[in-house]
């Protein structure tokens, strides 16, 4: 679904040039979740800006469901770090905004956000202004507001980054049951190696300076998945640690 | 599984009510205690000095004044309210225009600023005797001294808040794809509101300034006129309840402008 072919990014600024991301290759298949993890600074947004075609790479090419991307497409969502909702609209509207943009019918439209502000259980909020909610519930209808067009690929930058420890608990396990549900490709940056095991099928670990492709961890356990005392919890554990290891040391590049 | 939260209750429990009515009563409290002081402070200056009362009149002389000249006092807080009305109505409709013209290209930007600059470097009242050379004597000149005066900070506060779009506001625009104009009009023009209603709340201050110095000159009507008449007939006590009407005018206009912001933007300072 979404192909990345020897990808850099240099960026040229008045101090010199910064290498962010050099040969990166990354296949990421229909329906498959990934995680990309790493330190800060290794290119983690930039990567997932070239996807979204926010910005072009140096070098390199991206395809997304085959086409290259030579811009930002309506069959990619994405969602921001923080909830970029605008503070004017309510929340119904805020949801409603991408099929606004895309001329989408009104009545469908608001149909269809009122089964996404369901989904993540924000049923009555629909008519609240954004400063009324709080962040968790911000970050819910960012989330619901990129899921509307439907996209084939959503881009998710560490999304809960800015949460409390438990409501972003609350977010994974909103996130795996929806991604259970509809089955999306997605691309997802955290910082979090929780997160990471929580949702992926693959962990993609960059290394910093410039970025390149580490390693990639298989997660190769059954869904849903939990930090929780329940089965997984040794094999997820595991991995954990794994991933750990690897953002702490910084060794060479192990093929 | 999901969490679902109901909505919350209505947070305006009758015992949170008073709480907020005595809040809101003691916010008062400060104001109208400094109106109090200053006024017995003029009180005291007035009888300890022994002041004659046409160089500084007694508080209860004004008082009186503003009673038995209500009438007259009234028909020229009017003029003056209308002319400074017309003249902030003008400016905003003139001047949020050229913000949106000014911020769409920067090579008209840096045609139009210094020119701005210029004109609000001008001290307004040296131009309001030339108002009345070209405009003659009517309310004209007095409406357009009003649109000088506010036209700078109108224009300003609206092109700052139209080039100062939160830069994830204008990403989220960009992944949508959004073409110029979708940007602007849900996005950019909204984001700017605030800003501008900080730039309506300066210049309405400004513009009851600006019409009393219009009418200080070839006036026949308003309390710029009456403060000047009065002064050439020794009438200190109606140039003092002229002055103090001009400063409720201000007041109310100031507060009516919050009011209509808080209508419109009540996300404003809070996101
Ligand atoms: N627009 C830009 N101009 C110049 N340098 C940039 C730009 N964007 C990113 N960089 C640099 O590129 C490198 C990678 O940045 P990027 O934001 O992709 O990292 P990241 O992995 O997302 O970091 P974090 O985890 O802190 O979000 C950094 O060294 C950063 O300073
Ligand atoms: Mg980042």
């Amino acid at each position: 679904m979404i192909g990345i072919r020897n990808v850099s990014q240099v960026y040229r600024t008045r101090a010199g040039d910064v290498e962010a991301l050099r040969e990166v290759s990354l296949d990421v298949a229909d329906g498959e979740f990934v995680a990309i993890v790493g330190r800060s600074g290794c290119g983690k947004s930039s990567l997932l800006r070239l996807v979204a075609g926010l910005q072009t790479a140096t070098s390199g090419e991206i395809t997304v469901a085959g086409t290259p991307i030579r811009g930002p497409r309506q069959d990619i969502g994405f969602m921001f770090q923080r909830p970029a909702l605008l503070p004017w609209r309510s929340v119904i509207d805020n949801v409603m905004l991408p099929l606004e943009v895309f001329k989408v019918d009104r009545r469908v439209a608001r149909t269809r956000a009122h089964e996404l502000l369901d989904l993540v259980g924000l049923n009555g909020f629909d008519k609240r202004l954004p400063h009324e909610l709080s962040g968790g519930m911000q970050q819910r209808v960012s989330l619901c507001r990129a899921l509307i067009q439907q996209p084939r690929v959503l881009l998710m930058d560490e999304p809960f980054s800015a949460l409390d420890a438990l409501t972003r608990a609350d977010l994974t396990v909103e996130l795996q049951r929806l991604q259970m549900k509809h089955a999306s490709t997605v691309l997802f940056v955290t910082h979090s190696v929780d997160e990471a095991v929580l949702l992926a099928d693959r962990v993609v670990v960059l290394s910093p300076r410039p970025g390149r492709l580490r390693q990639i961890v298989e997660v190769d356990v059954a869904r849903p998945r939990s930090l929780g005392h329940d089965g997984h919890s040794a094999a997820l554990g595991e991995l954990r640690a794994r991933l750990h290891d690897l953002l702490m040391t910084t060794e060479e590049v192990t093929r | 599984m999901s969490v679902t939260q109901a909505p919350p209750a209505r947070r305006d429990t009758a015992g949170r009510d008073t709480v907020r009515r005595i809040g809101q009563w003691s916010q008062h409290l400060p104001p109208v205690l400094g109106l109090a002081a200053a006024v017995a402070l003029w009180w005291a200056v007035t009888v300890v000095f022994e002041v004659e009362s046409f160089i500084l009149p007694s508080p209860l002389q004004v008082a009186q004044t503003l009673v038995e000249d209500a009438d007259y006092l009234w028909d020229n807080t009017l003029v003056t309210l209308w002319e400074t009305l017309l003249g902030f109505l003008l400016a905003i409709v003139v001047g949020v225009p050229l913000a949106l013209v000014v911020t769409a290209s920067r090579m008209l930007e840096r045609t139009v600023y210094p020119l701005l600059l210029m004109l609000n470097a001008v001290p307004k009242v040296a131009v309001a005797p030339l108002l009345v050379v070209w405009m003659g004597f009517g309310q004209f000149p007095k409406v357009f001294l009003v649109f000088l005066v506010c036209f700078f900070p109108i224009v300003i506060s609206t092109a700052a808040g139209l080039s100062s779009t939160q830069a994830d506001l204008v990403e989220l625009g960009r992944s949508l794809k959004m073409n110029w104009w979708q940007t602007f009009r849900m996005i950019r023009m909204p984001a700017a509101v605030p800003q501008l209603f900080v730039g309506l709340k300066l210049a309405i201050t400004l513009a009851v300034i600006g019409a009393v110095i219009a009418e200080f000159v070839g006036a026949t009507e308003g309390l710029g006129y009456v403060i000047v008449a009065s002064g050439a007939s020794a009438d200190t006590a109606l140039a003092f309840a002229a002055m103090i009407l001009l400063g409720v005018l201000s007041v109310v206009l100031f507060y009516l402008t919050a009011a209509v912001e808080r209508f419109f933007v009540p996300w404003a300072d809070r996101s």
